[in-house]
């Protein structure tokens, strides 16, 4: 069975990226961003008939059955996704599954993240805080790498850019222009993070160097949020006479946690998933209208562009050269200003490529709306270009 | 400039060293010899009985199909740099004094590879592909961790 055209994004929900929250809950930002997206789709709560969450600390678990307690539904689906930041995009191939599979006919999807200026004891929060003082995680990374400092997300990506320099080449500015065009891209979206602030790719390389060679221009800055999708049947989609985003394809590949046991550093899930996604949806890569592409960092786009097939591998630096990325140029990549430039609020950052492509082929998206934009393809990546989730939206089923 | 070590023998003379407060590894029972080894200055990795491939981290399980066994055996402790960063921040509050902290993924001779740090190296000339040969640093009495400095 083909999930092609069984569902559609009708509804979405989206906080402006913040750099803190005060007092708020994980629980009840993921209840209120979810209420804003059935607000969105002219639903009534009572039409939500499934629910998918993420994870979040607050509730270690049973953390679907909390969200559906809280919001007043009753769920014939309730689902937890844990993909890192492919979380989003497979919150929206799931929800089309249990669609198409007529357990249920609307999901609400939720993620969202709140990050305190203070931790409980009331230290200010460090910057580099996070694995440190964790003792819950008792894996093969916790044994083998955190002890070497293999810590958070940084230096996995800096050594998947240090070795595909090494077998490619792609040069410190061409990196710097994803960047770049993704500010601009923010510049046009007043509620990104660094809406108003455009920057150069003197700004990229003239930046600290944060792990070589990524520089801080081009590492995400985590920040509080949450983002929310309301998936429904393509019937009932068809019926409710608004803009939708159909999902017309999907696509998924999951190989290693730690970057240290990839099959390869270079050439990554990312094909797998891209090309289920393109033979389901039946589109060709020069269909696609408008790229999201998970960004958290500059590289992660890079190798996203080579391994979704915009070009060949060992490519993207020229492929980079040879297009504009801007919203307004003739690869619009990232149009809400990628989480490089709109924000990483946790997994919501990773939904922020969902509802953005959404957003595109439903013509909602205001001042950076891709011209003439019928398909969008977006990919989802989670912790070390481990978990990878593509889809196809589209304007008709 | 040489990496910074944490072996209590490193530290100042005239303060007392600090405890040593990185995450630690726990062994588990699958994992143990590998520990015990290590703190004897012994590299030792798994090996798949029906490809010969070497395997790491230490599993219960074949990667290589239900019909497999591992086995354990000495690895030579030399290798080469498969992909390394040079982290110019701290990686963690624990890693406050640690920049240039230089973290690799190394490819065994024996074809596996782990992630570890390069020590006694100049950040400036660690590269992709630079020999490299294990050191054993013994950063609690329990628990000493393989690193990596250049080869001879």
């Amino acid at each position: 069975m083909s999930l092609r055209g069984k569902a559609a994004i009708v509804g979405i929900g989206e906080f402006k990226p913040s750099r803190y929250t005060e007092g708020a809950t994980t629980l009840g930002m993921l209840v209120e961003v979810g209420r804003q997206a059935v607000a969105d789709a002219g639903l009534e709560i009572g039409e939500v008939d499934g629910l998918i969450t993420e994870n979040f600390a607050e509730a270690p678990f049973m953390a679907p059955s909390s969200v559906v307690e809280y919001l007043g539904i009753r769920a014939k689906f309730a689902e937890l996704v844990d993909l890192g930041g492919a979380t989003g995009a497979g919150m929206a191939a799931r929800a089309a599954m249990a669609i198409a599979s007529g357990l249920c006919e609307t999901v609400l999807c939720v993620t969202g993240t709140r990050r305190e200026a203070r931790s409980p004891s009331g230290q200010r929060r460090s910057a580099s805080s996070g694995y440190a003082g964790r003792r819950v995680d008792r894996t093969p990374y916790s044994e083998f790498e955190a002890p070497f400092g293999a810590i958070g997300a940084n230096y996995g990506y800096a050594m998947i850019a240090n070795r595909y320099r090494h077998e490619y080449g792609v040069t410190p500015e061409q990196l710097a222009k994803i960047a770049v065009a993704q500010r601009y891209n923010a510049c046009h979206n007043p509620d990104a993070m660094f809406f108003g602030q455009p920057i150069t790719v003197e700004d990229v390389l003239n930046s600290p160097v944060i792990v070589d060679p990524l520089h801080m221009l081009e590492i995400v800055m985590p920040c509080a949020g949450a983002a929310a999708l309301v998936v429904t049947s393509a019937k009932k989609a068809r019926r409710m006479k608004r803009p939708a985003a159909y999902v017309l394809g999907a696509g998924e590949q999951t190989t290693h946690r730690s970057i240290t046991y990839a099959p390869s550093l270079t050439h990554t899930a990312i094909k797998a998933a891209a090309d289920k996604a393109f033979a389901m949806a039946g589109v060709r890569r020069k269909d696609i209208d408008v790229a999201s592409i998970y960004d958290c960092y500059t590289i992660t786009v890079l190798l996203s562009i080579e391994d979704a097939g915009f070009c060949k591998k060992g490519q993207g630096g020229r492929f980079v050269d040879d297009h504009n990325l801007q919203f307004d140029g003739d690869f619009p990549l990232n149009p809400h200003g990628g989480q490089l430039s709109f924000g990483q609020a946790g997994t919501a950052g990773g939904m922020s490529h969902v509802t953005e492509a959404a957003r595109q082929v439903m013509g909602r998206a205001q001042g950076r709306q891709v011209k003439k934009c019928r398909l969008a393809f977006v990919n989802g990546n989670g912790g070390t270009m481990s978990e990878q989730v593509s889809l196809i939206l589209g304007r008709e089923p | 400039m040489t990496e910074q070590t944490h072996e209590s023998a490193g530290a100042a003379p005239a303060s007392t060293p600090m405890p040593y407060n990185k995450p630690l590894p726990e062994p588990t029972p699958v994992t143990r010899p590998f520990w015990d080894a290590a703190r004897e200055g012994r590299l030792l990795i798994q090996r798949s009985k029906k490809t010969g491939k070497a395997v790491f981290y230490p599993r219960s399980v074949s990667p290589f199909g239900p019909d497999d066994e591992l086995e354990w055996c000495e690895a030579s402790g030399r290798g080469t740099i498969y992909t390394c960063t040079v982290a110019r921040r701290p990686v963690a509050p624990q890693w406050a004094n640690d920049p240039p902290l230089i973290i690799a993924i190394v490819e065994l001779e024996e074809g596996c590879h782990l992630t570890t740090n390069i020590v006694d190296c100049d950040p400036d000339a660690v590269r992709i592909g630079m020999p490299v040969t294990a050191v054993f640093e013994a950063v609690t009495p329990e628990v000493t961790l393989v690193k990596f400095r250049p080869a001879d």
